[in-house]
């Protein structure tokens, strides 16, 4: 018998006490904070670096600049799966595109993802930064790194490390738009275990 | 969306709002880049076959193709074979032996871009067929409203001038609707069609029916096409009756053209100098929605040649739909 497998791998006190950790993690690497921005890929990374930034506003009583990227445009497999991206986005009850408010050139940013897999996204995010300036530099920050990479691309800041299978999925829910804080494992399995 | 875009019937009202909310989020601000060029449509090629004079729409196209990164081809009749007498379907099959991705097509005749998609894999967007019909020019125009006017449904709309020789009117007629909105058509009975009630739209014979309006959607009197007939008693007649000017404007009520203008015929010099009309909100809005027509016609052709060919198991692409930022 097949069945999917769910559980829940971090909590939701948990997950907030790792994103606490990460917004200590960049103060600690990069000290200026009017040179740094917090860039988040949408959907959930974009909540995420609102949730940085303003942990890190705390610390500091400084305020940061944060922006959101969509990279749907950017993506290396526009034909087979752009359609489903641009059907999922417009499935949101509010779409949103890129919103960068401020210049990029010569800014430390830091990318925020919640989940890092293939490294394509984040090639696709590089990308499209460059096509809006040239920063000095890009940092990669990620609440769950679960592996898989398909391309050179390591993080910066990791909440944690979920070693998982290809088929296998990851899913990182927040409260703004799931309703909590948790990250769920879920696998099909051929035979649960009982 | 499907296959071609050749005509306004071929899309629904779900169609049309998430192809203008894809022209919204994703295109809309790429002109305010400095880097004005997203890579999606790299390597692909685009010709646009232009057989009538054009300003607005084919540099719009153009535009709209190079800013995806597609390669972009500009074919005009007045200088290619076409003058030495090459027919629709040679010149067709010619340019489809370059496999293009897209063909987009403005020409004299009804029917043209529909005869053009019969003989190319190539995805075929009318851009303009005779007095047939314009669907990307009441894509932008609704776009437009849209930017202007938030919701459409229940909006009331006057096409006013030439409807008889108008692509845009035909197409404006049926997407307005589609979108909810009530048409009223406002023209000398010489410029109606024959028959349009059966599209729907009122009719009226003088411009006293535009108090009631919130929309005025101005025609450009296409003299060129008026050779073969006496349409009009006189033009003078035709503008102390039909010209809409400031003194037509009040109640925020708006007006669009789709240019090009003659100014002092439909429309008073006045009207077209005021910043009471959004002719160049429709011009700017032309791009973005360009550019999402192209993008939406190779991405969703795409996704549904793999979903076809099976290569999406069962279940899984609605997971991917939810998770799609997940995963990556």
């Amino acid at each position: 018998m097949s069945g999917v497998f769910v559980k829940t791998v971090v909590s939701a006190d948990q997950l907030g006490r790792t994103i606490v950790r990460i917004s200590h993690e960049i103060l600690e690497k990069d000290q200026d904070p009017g040179q740094l921005a917090l860039v988040g890929i949408h959907t959930r990374g974009a909540h995420l670096a609102h949730r940085l930034a303003k942990l890190i506003e705390q610390f500091t009583g400084r305020e940061i600049a944060v922006g959101e990227l969509d990279i749907s445009l950017y993506r290396d497999d526009v034909a087979a799966r752009g359609s489903l991206t641009v059907r999922s986005r417009l499935a949101q009850p509010e779409i949103k595109g890129t919103n960068l408010p401020f210049g990029i050139d010569d800014m430390t940013i830091v990318l925020v993802d919640d989940v890092l897999f293939t490294g394509r996204t984040i090639r696709a995010a590089i990308d499209a930064l460059f096509d809006y300036g040239r920063p000095s530099c890009i940092q990669l920050a990620v609440l769950v790194d679960r592996g898989h990479r398909e391309l050179p691309i390591r993080p910066d800041f990791v909440g944690k490390n979920l070693p998982t299978s290809q088929d296998e999925r990851i899913n990182v829910r927040l409260s703004e738009v799931d309703g909590k804080d948790e990250i769920v494992l879920e696998a099909t399995r051929e035979e649960v275990e009982s | 969306m499907n296959r071609h875009l050749l005509s306004m019937n071929d899309l629904d009202r779900e169609d049309i709002e998430s192809l203008l909310a894809t022209a919204r989020v994703d295109f809309l601000d790429l002109s305010k880049r400095d880097i004005k060029k997203v890579p999606t449509l790299r390597g692909r090629t685009v010709i646009d076959l232009f057989y009538e004079k054009s300003t607005r729409t084919s540099t719009s196209f153009e535009l709209a193709g190079k800013r995806l990164s597609a390669d972009v081809i500009n074919v005009k009749a007045d200088s290619s074979a076409v003058g030495k007498g090459e027919s629709l379907k040679d010149t067709t099959l010619t340019l489809n032996a370059y496999r293009p991705d897209i063909i987009v097509i403005r020409h004299p005749h009804v029917g043209a871009a529909a005869f053009v998609a019969r003989f190319t894999e190539a995805h075929v967007i009318n851009a303009g067929d005779g007095m047939g019909e314009h669907p990307t020019q009441c894509l932008l125009d609704i776009f437009s409203l849209q930017q202007e006017f938030g919701e459409l449904g229940g909006l009331k709309v006057a096409i006013v001038g030439d409807v008889l020789h108008s692509r845009v009117a035909r197409s404006n007629i049926i997407g307005f609707q589609k979108m909810g909105m009530k048409v009223t058509l406002v023209a000398p009975p010489a410029l109606l069609p024959r028959g349009v009630e059966a599209l729907g739209a009122g009719v009226a014979n003088s411009l006293d029916a535009l108090e009631d309006m919130d929309v005025i959607y101005l025609l450009r009197m296409q003299k060129e096409r008026h050779e073969d007939a006496n349409y009009l008693p006189s033009m003078r007649e035709y503008i102390a009756r039909y010209q809409v000017g400031l003194e037509h404007l009040g109640g925020g009520r708006k007006v669009l053209h789709p240019g090009p203008i003659n100014r002092g015929v439909e429309i008073s010099a006045a009207l077209a100098d005021s910043g009471e009309n959004l002719i160049l909100q429709q011009v700017e809005a032309g791009l973005a929605v360009r550019m999402a027509i192209m993008y939406r016609i190779i991405v969703d052709n795409a996704a549904a040649a793999v979903e076809a060919a099976g290569e999406t198991t069962a279940g899984a692409s609605e997971a991917e739909v939810k998770n799609i930022h997940a995963v990556g």
